[in-house]
């Protein structure tokens, strides 16, 4: 039957590995395989290619590519574990082939080593606070992981607080733990965020998109009330205003960004001017 | 965010010309899928075949009890809600088949010690009810991010009684089909990760379904591509 032969064909060429900078910007699928650039050499019209040896000491051509989130490393191939945009940044200075990541969009936050979040205390043990995160399990904070705690000084935290800290451990195999302090020892920040305000949830795409330097849409928000903000990168935002009812606008203003297109956004702004 | 793409996926036999929407028993149904619908679960998406309508949600990687833990990799656990009545023993044997396909897929070992849950919700059956199933939890897992290391889909066919196969049988053709296969194949080589069979039939005529279904996932697989590049696009 002729029919497998030439399934077994098509399958097979559906999943040949692509160059990496061909498909840089578009759609990509799990499972899909990536090939850095200097294994397009390699990999061209004969399959397998014979080189020369070299007896000289000459430099590896080989560049560092790191693999960002949404990829893994498979063999000497990059493999696609996420669906969406592929980028590419070049390496700022020196030797190096840049980072490669997948754009994802997702509501559900992992730990993160140095990230900053927004936590809410649920549990006081002894000298540790667990936080919840949104993550699979709750964080651990140590009291003396604040601005100028000591043993006899403790912080003032009440299970139900809102902290903003940053992750110092954050892997796979670990509980969780953060701080409210950085490594000179100073708050910048960090620490229990105060009375009052609202606290709502986002997805993570927006929160990187409104954490990017030029936003517009966090200039605009500042043009309209004074307001004080705490973004979280595990899609938490806290937001304080004057009066409830100018938080409440700008909480709902926030969360619709994510489906608006710029056009709209400036007619609600300059509708919310008026008023 | 609703994201709704409507494909008419149809492949032909290679003689048959069949003006009406089923032709001569080698095509699929229209497919429609709409992702992140719901706003609680981390990712969830509604696959639709023909009248058959199945709506899936995906929990995680979230916290798992101490009981179900496992070491170095995720707890999957899939929950498959019918349409009416309570879970009984069918579902269990759904779940199980589920679960194993996703398990082979999903790289549980990037989240050890937490819990994925996938809940498919039946909205109405209208035959192929395994293999829609399979298609929403694979898009509802991809909606939620979970990372993994293929793509996978599930196809049906009945075999009836005079020997031709129906590839994605509607409830009146699988009743009467003397044979019902499901299979679930993967996106990067089209391999076979589970098969559920009802019914009687021959060696060689299963190798002969299993190339068919073969065939017929790419259609599947191109209608997710060109879903999710919509979704994507829209951002």
């Amino acid at each position: 039957m002729a029919e497998p032969a030439s399934v077994a064909a098509e399958s097979l060429a559906g999943s040949r590995a692509r160059a990496a900078r061909t498909v840089l910007g578009q759609v990509v699928l799990p499972g899909e395989e990536l090939l850095l650039p200097e294994q397009e050499d390699a990999e061209g019209p004969g399959g397998a290619v014979e080189r020369p040896l070299s007896l000289n000491a000459r430099a590896c051509s080989r560049v560092r590519v790191v693999c960002g989130p949404g990829l893994r490393r498979c063999g000497d191939r990059l493999l696609v574990t996420k669906c969406g945009r592929l980028r590419h940044k070049e390496p700022g200075s020196g030797s190096g082939g840049g980072v490669y990541w997948v754009d994802s969009q997702q509501k559900r936050y992992v730990p993160v080593k140095g990230d900053h979040v927004i936590g809410i205390v649920t549990a006081k043990s002894g000298d540790i606070f667990k936080v919840d995160v949104g993550g699979s399990e709750p964080a651990s904070l140590s009291y003396l992981s604040f601005e100028g705690a000591t043993k006899r000084n403790r912080p003032n935290v009440q299970v139900g607080d809102l902290i903003y800290g940053q992750f110092v451990v954050a892997n796979k195999d670990m509980e969780p733990e953060m701080v409210c302090i950085d490594s000179c020892g100073r708050a910048n920040g960090m620490g229990v965020i105060g009375q009052d305000g609202l606290l709502f949830k986002v997805t993570l795409g927006l929160i990187r998109k409104l954490l990017a330097p030029d936003c517009e849409i966090i200039q605009e928000v500042g043009k309209l009330y004074p307001l004080e903000i705490v973004f979280g990168m595990n899609g938490r935002i806290w937001v304080k205003a004057k009066t409830i009812q100018q938080t409440l606008i700008l909480a709902n203003i926030l969360e619709a960004c994510e489906h608006m297109t710029s056009d709209q956004r400036k007619q609600i702004f300059s509708r919310l001017a008026e008023s | 965010m609703e994201e709704e793409t409507h494909t008419d996926a149809k492949i032909r036999a290679e003689n048959g010309t069949g003006s009406s929407p089923r032709g001569p028993g080698r095509s699929l149904r229209h497919f429609a899928c709409e992702q992140n619908l719901l706003s609680r679960p981390d990712g969830s998406a509604s696959f639709l075949q023909g009248d058959t309508s199945v709506l899936a949600g995906v929990y995680g990687p979230a916290e798992v009890k101490v009981s179900k833990e496992i070491f170095n990799k995720a707890t999957l656990e899939v929950i498959l809600r019918p349409k009416i009545g309570l879970p009984g023993v069918a579902e269990k044997s759904r779940e199980r088949l589920i679960r194993n396909t996703c398990e082979a897929v999903v790289l549980g070992t990037l989240h050890p010690r937490t819990s994925i849950t996938v809940v498919p919700q039946v909205v109405s059956d209208a035959g192929s009810l395994l293999a829609c199933c399979l298609n929403a939890a694979c898009m509802a897992l991809v909606d939620a991010g979970v990372p993994m290391r293929a793509l996978f889909c599930g196809v049906a066919c009945a075999l009836d009684s005079d020997g031709t196969l129906v590839l994605d049988p509607t409830s009146k053709q699988e009743k009467e089909a003397r044979a019902v296969l499901t299979f679930a194949l993967d996106s990067v080589e089209r391999k076979l990760l589970m098969s559920s069979t009802k019914g009687l039939y021959s060696d060689t005529e299963l190798q002969q379904y299993l190339a068919a279904a073969q065939a017929a996932s790419r259609h599947v697989f191109r209608f997710y591509r060109e879903s999710l590049q919509r979704r994507y696009s829209k951002s």
